[in-house]
């Protein structure tokens, strides 16, 4: 019934893994970013959430990671797998060779080992595209709610799953060369706001938030940010979309 | 020592507590939140299936209102809730979803005319009215009369933490993210804040605050096999437990979710079910039906765990290598709809077990999910025992869930609840008592007080280790404190958590690096987690009956004459080993429905005295009141508006109620 539980039989031995895991503690003056490798048994559906607390309650209480939900809906955990960010929380050792490179995600402040911190840069940029409903009228909570087609919630919906762990930064060309850069997430965001009624600001207001090269003229289509996105949230069509609409409003002005 | 003043400490940044913030910081209080991870990652995220409100838009809704929802919720809670609160809740409901809209909440909306659906296991037409194109739809979840789980796909706690956090951000309230509670700052009789510790550096500070609210979520890692994220460790309710004067209450009701993938324990939507889904046995067979001919697969949790487990234990389980399980069949929804409606479900599918479940089974077995027990508030979400301090959310016990949740009614709780005690903060804070006369010498006690118990752990080189001690405290849970519980297998449960708690004061570290030593925040946490596993089980141990998910094989039956009340756990002593527990009986005479059959589960409780006489009370007012609106009979029977702010008392606009 199951697949993956019959993949393996038992009269395979399990996999000597050597995880090696890329060190560094900025609160310690004498660290010094190296890789350092742990050698642990595979088991069956090991994820690299379990592969890496085994590692942290067996041989090295001081290994330095963040996990949340542990079921690839949170984006705590995206690192660098082998040189490629993805959820870690998700990723199965049996889809990965012997020896697995973890790495922090790169372009983030740095907390320690492979936890970095996000959620400031996620902040800021809320701050900066005002990622949330404007509309001035008083919110009516005992009338009936305003009718939307179903369509297009679910259009917004579609968008609305991104969740802000950075692998699309972390894959993003023009963020390794502007650390300003609203990245693939701070674009689909202003798209998923444009696309609803309930927000009142105009194309006028969005130029304003992304019309320049911070902003979406900053991309160069490499979409690596599509490539990576545990989501596969449409970033390539959203991104070109934007930069149509948003250079129509610059020749316009 | 760093201070920081605010009027308003919010710790924890989940649904409630984001709901908490605006609502104070709306009325003109500075409120400052803290969270252990940033607000967006937090648990509330991880709720799929959706959100119960009465709106009664779609065809399956038709006919729902207030009054349904509230008695589907007391029957849930199997008469454990307050029916005030529930009152007060259900009331709400509708206008969060609302306001949840208008902030951009992109809910599935209600597409006119007919469509097919499943509802067991037939395939049926329903039509939707003209009318109500557009507006809000609704699914069907477990234990309820009509389709009222408001959702988005099954992403509905992520669509709506990530609309509610991004109106903190309008309304520019602070975060202070990776800042995790440590102690509460107080002298007994009221509370000034916290001291707290930056889980980045490991450094402590003090929050000094007038109102302080605990908003950090259930606690459901202390047992092994949990939906819960990795964060829900119960902490902040365990630091009202250790001030020794505010009382954790029914702790030992604890919700197993039917249908977490086997082994990981990860959640699978009650909406699986809700939509049409089946549980199927070894055989293959459908075996709900047979134990629960009214409500199959859409009984309440409890009711569906306890007959899964009882299954299994007559052989009728599937096994594979990791053990015994049942199936969860989806295949019969088709591909179409898990796309649309059950994406994050197939996501879990594909990714942890390798499987497209429009085409296979997912193996499934009841996890522990929900902790109804929390810090015991009054209806306005104040705590008992120290004034300016409020909790909300699943970290409190404002008594609305009883002893088995309704599945929808706790992200709705987290909003409705932020809603209420938010404003009964604001409330506080302007009131004379909400003034604080705080004295510096007890702030830098309570401080020094934390940075030597740290220091001296971080020193320790005991010989006990935390993890060990996590992973023993955490199976001595699952398998004894479980679904199916006895008086020997608590007995044995309760005294080795005692010998545990002894040997986690001897936890020694193996690591000493600077910052934030990870080991140092498992070995002073575990401490924490000890006393919260010895609440449920010694409540559990005490607790002589069967109600909602608190099941006993040896006392089977729910008993209203001797258990119609709450359990009070306080830890008054630091070295005493069990809590001291008291009860806070619940009231017959005032209930609007008196306690009786659920619908569905067992049929045998022990009445208590007053409830045939309660219910001939009620029968009279309803007859003297035949001719009147059913808002007029409710008022008759247990008044709650004047509980409600202002602001919320209005009525509910619905379709028909206005056609």
């Amino acid at each position: 019934m199951i697949s993956i539980l019959h993949r393996k039989t038992g009269t395979l031995p399990p996999r000597r893994l050597c995880i090696q895991v890329l060190r560094h503690n900025p609160a310690d003056p004498a660290s010094v970013p190296h890789l350092q490798p742990y050698e642990i048994e595979e088991a069956e559906g090991m994820t690299l959430f379990i592969a890496l607390n085994e590692i942290r309650a067996a041989q090295d209480p001081s290994v330095q990671f963040d996990f949340v939900c542990r079921a690839g809906i949170c984006g705590s955990c995206a690192m660098l797998i082998d040189g490629r960010p993805g959820l870690a929380c998700r990723t199965l050792t049996r889809d990965l060779g012997t020896t697995i490179t973890l790495a922090p995600l790169p372009f983030f402040e740095l907390i320690g080992d492979l936890s970095v911190n996000t959620g400031k840069w996620m902040r800021g940029t809320a701050e900066r595209l005002q990622t949330w409903i404007h509309d001035a009228t008083p919110v009516a909570i005992d009338t009936l709610e305003t009718p939307m087609d179903p369509d297009l919630a679910e259009a917004i919906y579609e968008l609305d799953r991104c969740i802000e762990c950075g692998c699309c930064i972390a894959g993003c060309g023009t963020a390794q060369m502007r650390e300003d850069f609203v990245g693939a997430i701070g674009l689909n965001k202003i798209a998923r706001f444009r696309l609803d009624p309930r927000d009142q600001r105009s194309d006028d207001d969005f130029y304003e938030l992304i019309g320049d090269d911070d902003g979406v003229f900053g991309c160069m289509s490499l979409l690596g940010c599509h490539d990576v996105c545990p989501k596969q949230l449409p970033l390539q069509t959203q991104i070109a979309y934007l930069r149509r609409k948003m250079a129509v409003i610059g020749f316009s002005s | 020592m760093e201070v920081i003043h605010t009027d308003v400490l919010v710790i924890g940044g989940g649904l409630a507590g984001l709901r908490a913030a605006l609502a104070a910081r709306k009325r003109g209080q500075k409120v400052l939140i803290l969270s252990l991870v940033p607000p967006k990652r937090s648990h509330s995220a991880a709720a799929q299936g959706g959100m119960q409100a009465s709106l009664g838009n779609t065809a399956k809704g038709a006919g729902d209102n207030e009054d349904v929802h509230f008695e589907d919720t007391v029957r849930g809670s199997d008469w454990g809730a307050d029916q005030e609160v529930a009152r007060m809740f259900v009331h709400t409901a509708p206008k969060a979803v609302r306001e949840l809209a208008a902030w951009g909440v992109p809910w599935n909306r209600v597409e006119a005319g007919p469509h097919e659906v499943i509802i067991d296991s037939q395939r049926v037409t329903l039509d939707e009215p003209q009318a109500a194109h557009g507006l809000i739809a609704a699914r069907d979840f477990g234990g309820t009369k009509k389709w009222r789980t408001c959702y988005v796909s099954d992403g509905t706690g992520h669509a709506m933490l990530y609309a509610v956090s991004d109106q903190t951000v309008a309304e520019n309230i602070p975060v202070h993210e990776r800042m995790e509670a440590v102690s509460l700052i107080h002298d007994g009789v009221r509370c000034y804040g916290a001291i707290v510790r930056n889980l980045a550096n490991g450094k402590l500070l003090a929050y000094v605050a007038r109102a302080t609210c605990i908003a950090t979520g259930g606690f459901g890692r202390i047992y092994r096999a949990t939906t819960n994220a990795v964060i829900n460790e119960g902490i902040g309710a365990a630091i009202a437990l250790e001030t020794g004067v505010v009382p954790l209450a029914n702790m030992e009701a604890v919700q197993f979710h039917p249908t977490a993938i086997f082994p990981a324990g990860i959640l699978v939507t009650e909406g699986c079910r809700g939509d049409g889904g089946l549980l199927r046995d070894v055989d293959g067979h459908r075996f709900m039906p047979d134990y629960e001919p009214e409500k199959k697969e859409l009984a309440s949790r409890d009711v569906v765990s306890r007959r899964m487990e009882a299954h299994i234990r007559s052989g009728k389980g599937a096994s594979n290598r990791f053990g015994e399980h049942l199936w969860l069949d989806i295949t019969l929804l088709g591909e179409a709809h898990i796309n649309g409606k059950l994406r994050e479900v197939k996501e879990i599918c594909q990714h942890f077990l390798g499987i497209d479940p429009a085409r296979h089974w997912i193996p499934v077995r009841p996890a522990q999910h929900y902790s109804m027990g929390g810090i015991r508030t009054d209806a306005h979400g104040a705590a008992y025992g120290l004034r300016g301090l409020f909790a909300c959310g699943e970290a409190a016990c404002w008594d609305l869930h009883g002893f088995n949740r309704l599945g929808g009614n706790s992200v709705a709780e987290t909003v409705v609840a932020g809603m209420i005690v938010g404003e009964a903060i604001a409330d506080f804070c302007a009131t004379p008592e909400g003034d604080m006369h705080v004295s510096t010498a007890l702030v830098r006690d309570c401080w020094e007080h934390e940075s030597a118990r740290f220091a001296d752990l971080a020193a320790s080189r005991g010989t006990e280790s935390a993890s060990a001690l996590l992973q023993r405290m955490q199976t001595i849970m699952s398998e004894n404190v479980g679904i199916v519980r006895n008086g020997e297998a608590l007995g044995a449960a309760v005294e080795e958590l005692k010998t545990l708690l002894l040997r986690s004061w001897q936890i020694g570290l193996r690591s000493s690096s600077p910052g934030a030593n990870p080991e140092l925040t498992t070995a002073w946490r575990v401490q924490k987690m000890l006393k919260l596993a010895l609440c449920v089980a010694h409540g559990a141990l005490q607790r002589t009956e069967s109600r909602g998910a608190h099941f006993r094989d040896d006392y089977p039956r729910r008993d209203d004459a001797q258990w119609l009340k709450r359990t009070l756990a306080y830890w008054r002593d630091p070295e005493q080993r069990v809590p001291t527990l008291e009860y806070e009986a619940l009231d017959v005479r005032r209930m609007e429905l008196p306690p009786g059959w659920r619908g569905y589960g067992a049929r045998d409780a022990i009445e208590h005295p007053e409830t045939a006489r309660r219910q001939t009370e009620i029968e009279q007012i309803r007859a003297r009141l035949a001719d009147a609106d059913r808002n007029a009979v409710q008022q008759a029977l247990m008044p709650f508006r004047h509980l409600l702010p202002p602001h919320l008392r209005g009525p509910n606009a619905r379709l028909e109620e206005t056609a």
